[in-house]
């Protein structure tokens, strides 16, 4: 097992360094440059004054070159200073990320509690009415556009009920408020943006909780609880469910990059300032650091989401074994 | 203090406004997106500023001379003004500020505009001369340019120096906080030149989405939104607690033709596609009326404006028979020009992303179908529309817009010396008598002699139909009613926020002392 461990993590050295070489050389098949934004169709603007900025920046080597400079950098554990207002992208990922880690912990809570479920309610009342039902359930909240049902929400809580704020992650008093009003306040804005997440996310984990609670309903060892005569409670809870819950796992260690890799529409509706939004005006705005730095973080939360969910697979069940 | 804040009748409150985008630099010599603008605006001042009805006036400088025949221009600064941190203003910041935008490592985008300065001399402490190269009239307005604090930024690096998030400077409002991507606080400055501020307190709030700062609108929980003209057509009880305002922007929508082509070379067809454009239609159609003909590269509320030129009216007829005289025959048969069996057709190019100048495009292609010229419609991503499209030429004709300065000098634009890639004068447009008042005009200090220029200008570009100019869009502000004073002059609405108030009894907001 140790072995395979520092044997994976090993593996995971060539597939980052592939991973950033594309992104890079992707970003830069883009057209435009970072100083764009600031100089383009700007009368104002020389054109030696375009030259000389792009210089600033490095913008006038080739591709190789500021790549090698960026590898160079962060080896060094430095992801450079962002081109659209000098900070360190780093700091920026920083600045985001908590917003981002509570609304995707509290969303994947909500799912797991709702969609599993969900799954095993289906899968014992299989092609009934109520597995059909929830089924429509799920997928429409699947197919449902998230801005649109965000809008909608908004104008019902937010405008005409006056229950909750329509946008943003606090109120604009929420400095001066005791803590206790304060946490009451934060709760308040993550109503609508938990909700919608939790509710378009519930296809995947409930469908997969489904099916795989039918599959284990199969298994010759329930049929054997129930020639035991046991109860078909005791079988559900205590053979069916925990045999079933295994792949959901897996799936689990997967959605770790989910974690941090917000929705950029979603956090753009609710005015939400997280990492969805870092990364797509970022890339919008040709900010290369920024870029690099997010999807370095991105794929290497992917890679080891990967990894944790191989070596939990092998711990919660006997019958694997790696070597 | 809190008594003395009860006895100034009307102070207190607080503004809140929406920003689609974050700031990124709250330092006006390195921010170019309008977030940054708008803030940097509060906290800083320039030298001089633009008065209500767009003339320069006196900012942190109390009085200026032009002499030398305009290329020594000599700023008297104002005495006994702070910085926020109590700090004297001196001409040394002046200094500093001017050093900065010229400094090759510093990454400002703004060091074209004193490319022309031979020499800064601090006179005194209160007196600053500043010697041309070149006679320069658009020179007075650079010195808008937000004044920096140079004890501030004494130590450390310039482009990433704490104080471009923390900002220290003269104008009426003070730094407070900015929350990255949620908003920005600024508090009234009781030492301000002009007297403290009677709101209390200004927030920049980050939303990103204009139909979620138009619910935010329609709750009240912002105070002032730019709208689009359908929102600003909606259902009259969304607006029942604001003000509306409409006056045209520093702007225009331009359809360019590229000169270089053969079709555009002649000015006959420039003229005929002119004439066979309804821009009333466009006006009604893409702008719902909130919007005015252009006639040439000024807005109207310009000096600059000539008002007696008169615009191309809508002919069809005309149109045709200026094309026939280009040597083209009408085919009964589709309705469509043809010389030597082509067919009269060009492209029109625009950037994707923008709802109006596509609409527009649409509306100019149904409309020079009925006078027998058939074209395409092209829309292309901002960036790749930039570099491979307009830089390098390779377009038929573009619908596009500029954004123009208070100040009429359009040199970059126009001026046939402007041609190399990445230049503005994109479209080869090479016209010696334009070249020629391009120069007087940024030579001549004198407002009369300039405007009779810029009117001659006007008159020329309007008769080469280098662009067809479609229209002047005006800018379509509410504010909460709250508010007493926003008044509507050439600049805008908000040249008198200094002065904005609110009855004690309307308040909103409490601020806590």
């Amino acid at each position: 097992m140790q072995n395979y461990i520092i044997r994976r993590i090993i593996h995971i050295i060539p597939v980052l360094f592939g991973i950033t070489i594309i992104t890079f050389g992707a970003m830069h098949l883009a057209p435009g440059k970072p100083t764009d934004l600031m100089t383009d169709m700007n009368a104002k603007v020389s054109a030696e004054a375009k030259n000389r900025l792009a210089q600033l920046y490095g913008l006038d080597s080739p591709w190789y070159v500021q790549y090698g400079r960026w590898l160079m950098r962060v080896a060094r554990l430095d992801f450079g200073a962002s081109f659209r207002d000098g900070k360190p992208a780093i700091s920026k990922i920083a600045e985001r990320l908590p917003a981002t880690l509570l609304l995707n912990i509290l969303s994947i809570i909500f799912i797991l509690i709702i969609a599993i479920p969900i799954g095993v309610i289906s899968a014992l009342n299989h092609n009934r009415f109520i597995d059909r039902a929830m089924t429509v359930g799920v997928f429409i909240g699947f197919s449902v556009p998230a801005f649109w049902l965000a809008l909608m929400l908004m104008i019902l809580f937010g405008l005409k009920l006056g229950w909750l704020p329509i946008s943003g992650l606090h109120s604009l008093n929420a400095g001066d408020l005791p803590p206790l009003a304060r946490v009451f306040d934060g709760a308040k804005h993550l109503v609508l943006p938990v909700f919608i997440s939790a509710f378009t996310g519930l296809a995947g984990m409930s469908r997969y909780s489904r099916s795989s609670m039918l599959d284990t309903l199969h298994q010759d060892y329930i049929k054997l609880a129930y020639a035991k005569g046991l109860s078909r409670r005791q079988i559900v809870v205590k053979h069916a469910l925990r045999n079933a819950l295994l792949p959901i796992v897996t799936i689990l260690g997967l959605s770790l990059p989910a974690l941090i890799g917000g929705g950029f529409i979603f956090e753009t509706i609710f005015a939400y300032p997280g990492m969805g939004r870092l990364g797509y005006e970022a890339i919008m705005a040709r900010d290369y650091p920024v870029v690099m730095a997010v999807g370095t973080i991105a794929a290497l939360l992917t890679l080891a989401g990967n990894l944790i969910a191989d070596i939990t697979y092998a711990l919660v069940d006997p019958r694997i074994r790696y070597k | 203090m809190a008594c003395l804040a009860a006895a100034t009748a009307g102070a207190g409150d607080m503004y809140v406004s929406a920003a689609l985008g974050d700031a990124s630099y709250l330092n006006p010599v390195l921010a170019s997106d309008s977030a940054s603008g708008t803030v940097n605006d509060l906290v800083f001042n320039g030298l001089v500023k633009y008065d209500k009805d767009i003339r320069l006036t006196g900012d942190l400088a109390e009085s200026w001379d032009v002499s030398d025949g305009g290329l020594v221009i000599t700023f008297h600064l104002r005495k006994n003004v702070r910085w926020h941190d109590g700090k004297p203003f001196t001409a040394e910041d002046v200094r500093f500020t001017y050093e900065r935008l010229i400094d090759p490592k510093v990454k400002t985008p703004y060091g074209s505009d004193y490319e022309l300065v031979k020499s800064f001399a601090v006179v005194n402490p209160y007196t600053v001369r500043i010697t041309y190269r070149q006679k320069f009239a658009p020179a007075l307005e650079s010195w808008g340019m937000g004044i920096l604090p140079k004890h501030v930024f004494s130590q450390g690096d310039f482009n990433e120096h704490p104080a471009n998030r923390k900002p220290v400077g003269t104008g009426p409002y003070r730094f407070k906080e900015w929350k990255t991507d949620e908003k920005i606080v600024l508090d009234a400055n009781p030492d301000y030149f002009l007297g403290k501020p009677k709101i209390e307190r200004c927030v920049f709030r980050i939303i990103p989405d204009q139909a979620v700062q138009f619910l935010e609108l329609r709750n009240e929980s912002i105070d002032d939104m730019s709208l689009t003209p359908d929102q600003w057509k909606a259902y009259p009880e969304f607006f029942r607690s604001y003000n509306k305002f409409r006056y045209p922007a520093f702007m225009y929508t331009y359809l360019a033709f590229n000169l270089k082509n053969p079709l555009f070379a002649d000015k006959r067809m420039r003229k005929a596609i002119a004439f066979a454009i309804d821009k009333k239609d466009i006006i009604g159609g893409v702008l719902l009326g909130m919007g005015k003909a252009a006639t040439g590269p000024f807005p109207a509320q310009s000096w600059a404006y000539n008002p007696d030129v008169k615009d191309y009216e809508y002919d069809t007829t005309r149109a045709k028979a200026l094309i026939e005289e280009c040597g083209w025959q009408l085919n009964a048969k589709d309705g469509y020009f043809y010389k030597d069996g082509k067919r009269l057709e060009f492209t029109i190019l625009t950037n994707q992303g923008n709802k109006m100048r596509s609409l527009s495009a649409e509306i100019i292609q149904s409309q020079l179908r009925r006078a027998g010229i058939k074209v395409n419609i092209r829309i292309v991503e901002w960036s790749s529309f930039i570099h491979q499209f307009v830089n390098k030429k390779n377009f038929d004709a573009i619908i596009l817009g500029w954004t123009v300065g208070r100040d009429p000098d359009q040199y970059s634009i126009w001026h046939s010396g402007q041609q190399d890639e990445g230049q503005y004068n994109f479209i080869s447009y090479n016209n010696p008598a334009v070249d020629r008042l391009l120069e007087e005009g940024r030579g001549t200090f004198d407002q009369a002699k300039r405007t009779s220029i810029y009117h001659r200008l006007h008159r020329i570009i309007f008769d080469d139909v280098p662009y067809v100019f479609l229209y002047y869009p005006e800018s379509l502000p509410v504010i909460h009613k709250r508010f007493r004073g926003p008044e509507i002059a050439p600049l805008g609405v908000g040249w008198n926020f200094h002065d904005w108030w609110v009855p004690p009894a309307e308040q909103k907001y409490r601020l806590a002392e």
